[in-house]
């Protein structure tokens, strides 16, 4: 597809033609690192690479950079997520540094969740950039060797630049546009929200085919394993841009309690199995929240096990 | 109809409950009455379209700021009455006579007294 | 129009609480337009300062004047003969004339009797909504008259967000969706092709991260 830009292993599984296997780790609202190194241990030989996520959902945690460095420690490949919401221009590029300067070469740029959904609705926001303006901050920084004010930057980040894609949030019409917007920004792979809806899913796709986006960026299917019944309906309920069909919820519904969750994750191998299908696809970004010790089973049903290996 | 109606009452005759303003009623408390009620006409009847829809809102505004301050906006209240319904008329005072008679003396009333007593 | 509401009572209360003679002081612009510092509230309000006062024994004098403006000086002048009489100020002025007010009158506390809250329309009888933060480089021609500063919260000039949801916020289902207003908008106009345009990082130096601001205009000095 295209030219490797950087170090990144996910960047060169993508270019080399594989189809792409992330998940993602919450990091404590405590100290311990050893929390994110223990949800790492159990997903590592599953995996490419693996998204922390960065105080989502304005929840205060230990911090995604960090968090990564201790993947970086245990050899592993993380993904920095990184919201504007709670960092100026400043903080970000010196994170981007920050982040370069231990070898971690994917960020995932996000706006973020508003801080009234978190422990700290009374705070501040930020929002000096929104998520396309920091896609074209990474680029610049990598590509031009510069800061956002001009200056030279010593040693540029070499980072692979990625965002997040929503095909079922409103308004429909202008996702898949939305989609070229941050390819124009220079984003250049992306991780959607957890499909449960496929035909939707499907529709979009095509409609990203019909612009040739589908080669000019790397697409990986979000998927989410559900652990019961109830968490579908909340979901399907009271998620804003998620889109849960009724027939998945009857499904889940339809099954005893004890075997809910098994029947989460045959639904949640079944979508992978379909997304296969789909031309643009280009991997899989398998969010089992709180419930990372599902995602070898998931990963090795679904046929995407033993990962391929690169230089 | 001469029907009888507790001697407590103190009319105060408008053209349209419309033209009483907050401060109208305000100033009566101010002034040491126990209670005040507004009696307009019924909804949708109002000799001047909407007159006792605005009053029904100045109203509510005040009793809201009378328990801000502690004199209790329970002793403020709209009523509507059709003009010609005279037995509803002493109902609604007999009404709102018991009613402030079971709350006492507003704290603005006894402040006066006890003003002119010092 | 600059939108305010009144402060609680016992906040208000607080600040004159060992006064004994004050001046409650009204505007005749904004707060008078949002029901909030005319002279009807200016009204309303010395009752219910004097009945609280009242309630707790005590007399509490009140001298009531609304002001044409209190954001320029030849209408705070007006008072500058009588103001030396009062214990203290309540200006129901947005934030703007109760600091000017407090500058023209150094010797007398002036405090606020209203919390000001936003520039905005009023989109109906009794409902205020923001519309203008001032960042000082208008974008409303880029956006088809819908501003995503003020009416985003999450302020993303390349928006909406992945929380948009059935043209609402992810913030509050009564809230629009800016970008959902602008995304009708620009289609009404048949201009949905500006929406492919990204917009730059915005120079925030000219909004209040900046720094306080002024205009001088030279040739009005």
């Amino acid at each position: 597809m295209r030219q490797v830009q950087t170090p990144s292993k996910l960047e060169k599984l993508l270019a080399a033609g594989h189809l792409a296997v992330t998940s993602e780790c919450g990091p404590p609202r405590g100290s311990d690192g050893e929390v994110i190194t223990k949800k790492a241990e159990m997903i590592k030989d599953h995996v490419d690479a693996i998204n922390i996520t960065d105080n989502q959902t304005s929840v205060t945690r230990l911090c995604s950079l960090a968090s990564c460095i201790h993947l970086k420690l245990m050899g592993l490949e993380p993904i920095l997520q990184m919201v504007t919401r709670d960092r100026n221009r400043i903080a970000l590029q010196s994170d981007i540094l920050g982040a370069a300067s231990f070898d971690i070469h994917n960020i995932l740029c996000l706006s973020g969740d508003h801080q009234q959904f978190g422990d700290n609705p009374q705070g501040q926001n930020v929002f000096d950039l929104d998520s396309m303006q920091l896609i074209q901050t990474v680029r610049h920084m990598r590509d031009e060797g510069k800061f956002l004010g001009g200056d030279e930057i010593g040693q540029p980040p070499k980072i692979f630049v990625g965002a997040a894609a929503n095909p079922f949030a409103d308004p429909f019409e202008i996702r898949v546009r939305r989609l070229a917007k941050k390819i124009a920004a220079g984003v250049e792979f992306i991780q959607t929200q957890c499909i449960y809806n496929l035909e939707k899913f499907e529709l979009w796709m095509k409609q990203a085919r019909d612009q040739g986006l589908h080669e000019k960026v790397y697409i990986l299917a979000g998927v989410t394993p559900f652990k019961s019944a109830g968490m579908a309906k909340y979901m399907k309920n009271r998620v804003p841009g998620m889109d849960v069909p009724d027939e998945v919820v009857e499904r889940m519904s339809g099954v005893p309690k004890e075997k809910q969750s098994e029947e989460g994750i045959n639904i949640c191998v079944e979508t992978i199995q379909r997304l296969k299908e789909v031309e643009g696809v280009r991997g899989f970004h398998i969010m089992a929240i709180e419930w990372e010790e599902k995602v070898p089973e998931i990963v090795e049903r679904s046929g995407l096990h033993p990962r391929p290996k690169v230089e | 109809m001469r029907l009888p109606y507790p001697d407590t009452i103190r009319i105060i005759r408008l053209p349209c409950t419309g033209k009483v303003d907050a401060v109208h009623i305000m100033e009566a408390f101010e002034k040491g009455a126990d209670g005040v009620y507004v009696a307009g006409c019924l909804e949708g009847e109002c000799h001047f379209i909407r007159g006792n829809l605005r009053a029904k809102s100045r109203v509510e505004y005040v009793k809201k700021l009378l328990d801000e301050i502690g004199v209790g906006g329970e002793r403020l209240e709209m009523y509507n009455i059709a003009a010609s319904d005279g037995p509803r008329f002493a109902e609604v005072a007999r009404e709102m006579h018991e009613k402030i008679k079971a709350l006492g003396p507003s704290p603005i009333r006894e402040a006066i007294r006890n003003k002119k007593a010092a | 129009m600059i939108v305010a509401e009144r402060k609680p009572m016992d906040e208000i209360i607080g600040f004159i609480a060992g006064c004994k003679k004050i001046l409650l002081a009204g505007c005749n612009e904004c707060v008078t337009v949002c029901y909030a510092g005319g002279r009807k509230e200016v009204e309303i309000l010395a009752s219910a300062l004097k009945m609280a006062f009242m309630k707790e024994g005590k007399e509490l004098e009140i001298d009531q004047v609304t002001l044409e403006r209190q954001c320029d000086q030849e209408y705070l002048e007006e008072i500058r003969s009588t103001i030396d009489q009062y214990d203290a100020v309540i200006s129901l002025a947005c934030g703007v004339g109760v600091q000017f007010m407090a500058e023209k009158y150094l010797n007398i506390p002036v405090y606020p009797g209203l919390n000001t809250l936003f520039m905005g329309v009023t989109e109906e009888r009794g409902v205020w909504a923001e519309r203008c933060q001032g960042c000082g480089q208008c974008i409303l021609g880029q956006t088809a008259g819908i501003c995503p500063i003020s009416r985003c919260a999450k302020r993303l000039l390349n928006g909406p967000c992945g929380g948009s949801s059935n043209g609402k916020c992810e913030i509050n289902k009564e809230l629009d969706c800016a970008w959902q207003l602008i995304i009708d908008r620009l289609k009404e106009l048949g201009r949905l092709d500006d929406y492919d345009s990204l917009i730059p990082i915005k120079d925030w130096s000219s909004e209040r991260a900046g720094g306080p601001r002024k205009v001088i205009r030279e040739d009005l000095k």
